[in-house]
Formats: structure tokens, C-alpha cells, sequence
């Protein structure tokens, strides 16, 4: 099991150590509604050290990553991050990713904890002669600052002017004596930043942003509450919503699906998959009664089971359960009204639109 | 972490407070810990009869589901309708405002087979 460069902070901060990914990460702190609510109204930062960096670079990077992504990377200008995915020759998905342009023929890739070897595997066995492929991900700490004040916290610490950075887009900056990439991105919903800079600084920065956000009330943010922040976002967790057996057609990722685009690995299939319409879709649920849907739960309608919950949980901001999972095109329609076997309960819950929660 | 000494307790991290043929039940502070915030608690409705060891409802937090076991054989005479309206109480008052159930004892024998709080603090330890 691995840790990040942080994890004695966390155990001293009192955060209680899960395995994810092949890391040992903190699940949570004070508790995951409080560090929902945090995130939400003030500002908390999450350790996400775990995740993978990948760089690509030469002459052949750019068509390197066209082939191997759904999007299309030749919209990326330096400075603009993109969300995408890979896929296998049958669609289904190996990883859902960021791409950072930093130069022509010049990106990082980031990924999933758990799909780093798999990933770099996978991506390895296409790459062109050109192309530099690293994968720099033990050397790279991941902090994400996110919430509300997270720019006024970030702020006391830079130089760069924050507030200029459109979202999805990223300089390379100072952060308290800290060369590091400034994203405004996040899985959160929030305001919010992501900075990518030396494990070797992560104790100094993170120290130096909890001295800055102190007057916010910053705290950090485990696991547990990531997962219930991006789940009112309807954001896909891989391994949950998206997996190798899931194509991002029917995942609700169409948007980054760029059929458009020259040949890609999986573009006939999901042209086909296109053609041919749906079987089934993704789709957020949210439950009547009091209870909690979990993955793994069973979907029904008249009796029948029509699908399953991919992600649940209880959401503090809407204080009701809700649920991402997979129905039967039929019954994927806004407002209709399904069935979630909730341990032998039936318990009623209605297709809603993603997000479940409505910012501004 | 608080272990009040008057208190019985279950191999299921229960607690059972007695008061004459009466026991109020609730989950300890341990148990609330583990399961992080709850946030529904689901309660037998009065009058059902529970044997010791029955699961007498669920405790939903929102990383994990547990079930609440009976530490004793009886009648539920009461709920704590609070916790329903206000669950965090089971994470901050798991002894006081927190309870769950009160139940009549039909077999006072069986406190004799819960743990009293050394033997309890031992379990947990493990």
C-alpha cells in the first residue's frame, strides 16, 4: 500500500486511513457532512497526491493523444485543461482523465489512482517512437483547494491573479515560494483550484494554505466527502459510474465523445453504439424515504428490474438519498418513477436532471 | 472515547442502561464512531416483542448501513422519536439524547451474558 507525501499530516490531523486506490488516504476528519458543508460554504482542501501524472511530449504528443482520447485535443491552446476519457477497442472505458496543454506537443495526462499502471500499460503500447512518455506521479503532489473562499485563501499566497483564470484553464505560477500548476478546476462543484507542483513541498504548501485560509475556517476534506460533493454534481467516479464495461455514450458522456473527430481508438464502435441508439443510461435518482441507496442496488419498475445504483449516498445539502446508476432507456426520462431495492425495501425514487444540486 | 460505568454492553457495540425491569438501548460511542455521521435511524415499532440478539432496525450513516441488535429479550415500550428528526444525536449523545429503544425485560438473566465496560473496552481494543 502506498501513501502520499502527506500522510502523516493527516494522522496527526486526526484523519481516519482507508485503502483506495492502493494508497492509504483519510477518509474523513470531523465527519463528512461537516467537511461537505466546509467545502460548500468556506473552503477545504483535499490531499489528492494519489492520482497520476502522466507528461507527453515530441513532435508526435498532439496525434499521440488524439488517438488514444474521445475529445478532441487539437481544441486544447497552453494554458486550457480538457476533461476526456480512453477507451478500449469496444468502448468500453480504461479511464476517465484531465489533459493540460502546458506547450505544443507538450501535456499532462492525470488519471485515476487505481488505473495508473493500467493506464500508463495501456497508453504505452500505442505510443509512437516520438513521443516522450513519463510518468511522474510519485514525484507529483495534488492539492485541491475548493469552495467559496478557496481564492481568497489561494490568493495570500500568490502572485498570479486568480481570478483571471477562466475555469478549465491553468498557469504555472508561485504559491509561497512553490513553482506549480494553478488549475482552476475541481470535482466539487465549487470555486476551486487543483495545484500540481513537487512531492517534496507538499508539507510546505500545505501548511502555508491552512495559515491562509485559517480566517475562512479551512479544513481538510477526506474521501468521504468527496465522494458526496461530486455526487450532488452527478460527476462519474471510475469504478463506480464508469468502468471497462460501461461506454461513455450511455455514461452520459457524450459531450466529451468526439465522433467528429478523425479516427480514435473505439470511433467505429461507438459510431455504431451511436447509430444504433442506447440500451440503457445513465441517470440520477433521487429516493423518497428516508434511507440511503448504495452501489450494487437493484433498480426496478412493475417488478422488474430495469437497471442498478452505480452511486449513492446520502446528500447533506439536499438532505436526501440519492443515487447515479444505470436504467433502461425507457425509464431514463426525467420524472419517471422507479423503484430502489434498498436491503428487500421497494422504496420509491424519481429519475431526476443531473446535477441534484442546482448552483445559483 | 467515553464508557460510562453503569452501563451493560453488547458484543454489537450496544449499551443497555436498567432501570428496574426496563432497559434503554443505544449504540456506543465506538460504534457511532465507526459508522461516522448517521443520518436515518429506523426503529421497531412499540410493542414489538425482540428476542436478545434480534435486529431491532438500522442505523444508516452515510458511508455505511449497520444493524442494531437486541442486547436483551422483551418488549419495546418506547422509541426516541428525537433521533428520527434529529439522528446526529446518536453521534454526539450516544449515551443520553442518542438512545434508541426502551424494553421491557422479560429475562433478567440474560444481563449476566452482556459485558460490563472492562470487558467492553477489551473488545474494542482488539
Amino acid at each position: 500500500m502506498k501513501r502520499t507525501p502527506l500522510y502523516n499530516v493527516h494522522v496527526k490531523a486526526g484523519g481516519k486511513i482507508v485503502p483506495f486506490g492502493g494508497f492509504e488516504m483519510p477518509v474523513q476528519y470531523a465527519g463528512i457532512v461537516e467537511e461537505h458543508k466546509t467545502v460548500r460554504n468556506a473552503v477545504g482542501v483535499f490531499d489528492v497526491s494519489h492520482m497520476g501524472e502522466f507528461f507527453v511530449k515530441g513532435k508526435q504528443a498532439l496525434s499521440f493523444l488524439q488517438k488514444i482520447t474521445i475529445n478532441d485535443v487539437s481544441k486544447l491552446s497552453p494554458g486550457k485543461a480538457q476533461y476526456s476519457a480512453m477507451c478500449y477497442e469496444n468502448a468500453g472505458i480504461v479511464d476517465d482523465l484531465l489533459i493540460y496543454m502546458q506547450a505544443e506537443n507538450n501535456y499532462m495526462v492525470v488519471v485515476n489512482a487505481s488505473n495508473i499502471d493500467k493506464d500508463f500499460e495501456w497508453m504505452s503500447k500505442v505510443l509512437s517512437p516520438e513521443v516522450i512518455f513519463e510518468n511522474k506521479s510519485d514525484e507529483t503532489a495534488l492539492l485541491a483547494i475548493q469552495g467559496p473562499k478557496s481564492l481568497e485563501t489561494l490568493q495570500k499566497l500568490t502572485d498570479v491573479r486568480l481570478a483571471e483564470i477562466p475555469y478549465y484553464h491553468f498557469v504555472q505560477g508561485n504559491v509561497s515560494g512553490i513553482e506549480m500548476i494553478i488549475s482552476r478546476t475541481g470535482y466539487t462543484g465549487e470555486l476551486g483550484f487543483e495545484i500540481y507542483f513537487p512531492s517534496a513541498e507538499a508539507e510546505k504548501a500545505w501548511n502555508a494554505l491552512f495559515e491562509a485560509g485559517k480566517e475562512f475556517g479551512i479544513a481538510p476534506i477526506g474521501l468521504g466527502a468527496r465522494d458526496t460533493l461530486r455526487l450532488e454534481m452527478g460527476y462519474c467516479l471510475y469504478g463506480n459510474d464508469i468502468d471497462q464495461t460501461t461506454n461513455p455514450l450511455e455514461a452520459g458522456l457524450g459531450w466529451i465523445t468526439k465522433l467528429s473527430k478523425e479516427n480514435f481508438t473505439a470511433k467505429s464502435v461507438l459510431e455504431e453504439i451511436k447509430t444504433k441508439g442506447l440500451n440503457r443510461k445513465l441517470v440520477g435518482m433521487v429516493l423518497h424515504e428516508k434511507a440511503i441507496p448504495r452501489h450494487g442496488y437493484a433498480v426496478t419498475a412493475n417488478g422488474e428490474n430495469i437497471g442498478t445504483v452505480t452511486s449513492g449516498t446520502f446528500s447533506p445539502s439536499l438532505e436526501k438519498g440519492i443515487a447515479m446508476g444505470y436504467v433502461t432507456l425507457q425509464h431514463s426520462k426525467i420524472d419517471t418513477e422507479v423503484f430502489i431495492d434498498v436491503r428487500g425495501k421497494i422504496m420509491k425514487a424519481t429519475v431526476v436532471q443531473l446535477p441534484f444540486l442546482k448552483k445559483n | 472515547m467515553n464508557f460510562p460505568d453503569n452501563l451493560k454492553y453488547s458484543k454489537d457495540h450496544e449499551w443497555i442502561r436498567v432501570e428496574g425491569n426496563i432497559g434503554t438501548v443505544g449504540i456506543t460511542e465506538y460504534a457511532q464512531g465507526e459508522l461516522g455521521d448517521v443520518v436515518f435511524v429506523e426503529l421497531p415499532k412499540i410493542g414489538a416483542k425482540l428476542e436478545s440478539g434480534q435486529s431491532f432496525g438500522t442505523v444508516e450513516a452515510v458511508k455505511a448501513v449497520s444493524d442494531l441488535y437486541s442486547p436483551v429479550t422483551g418488549e419495546v415500550t418506547e422509541i426516541n422519536k428525537e433521533i428520527q428528526d434529529a439522528p446526529e444525536l446518536v453521534n454526539k449523545e450516544s449515551y443520553e439524547r442518542g438512545w434508541m429503544i426502551k424494553i421491557k425485560i422479560t429475562n433478567p438473566d440474560e444481563l449476566n451474558n452482556l459485558l460490563d465496560v472492562e470487558a467492553y473496552k477489551k473488545l474494542i481494543a482488539k
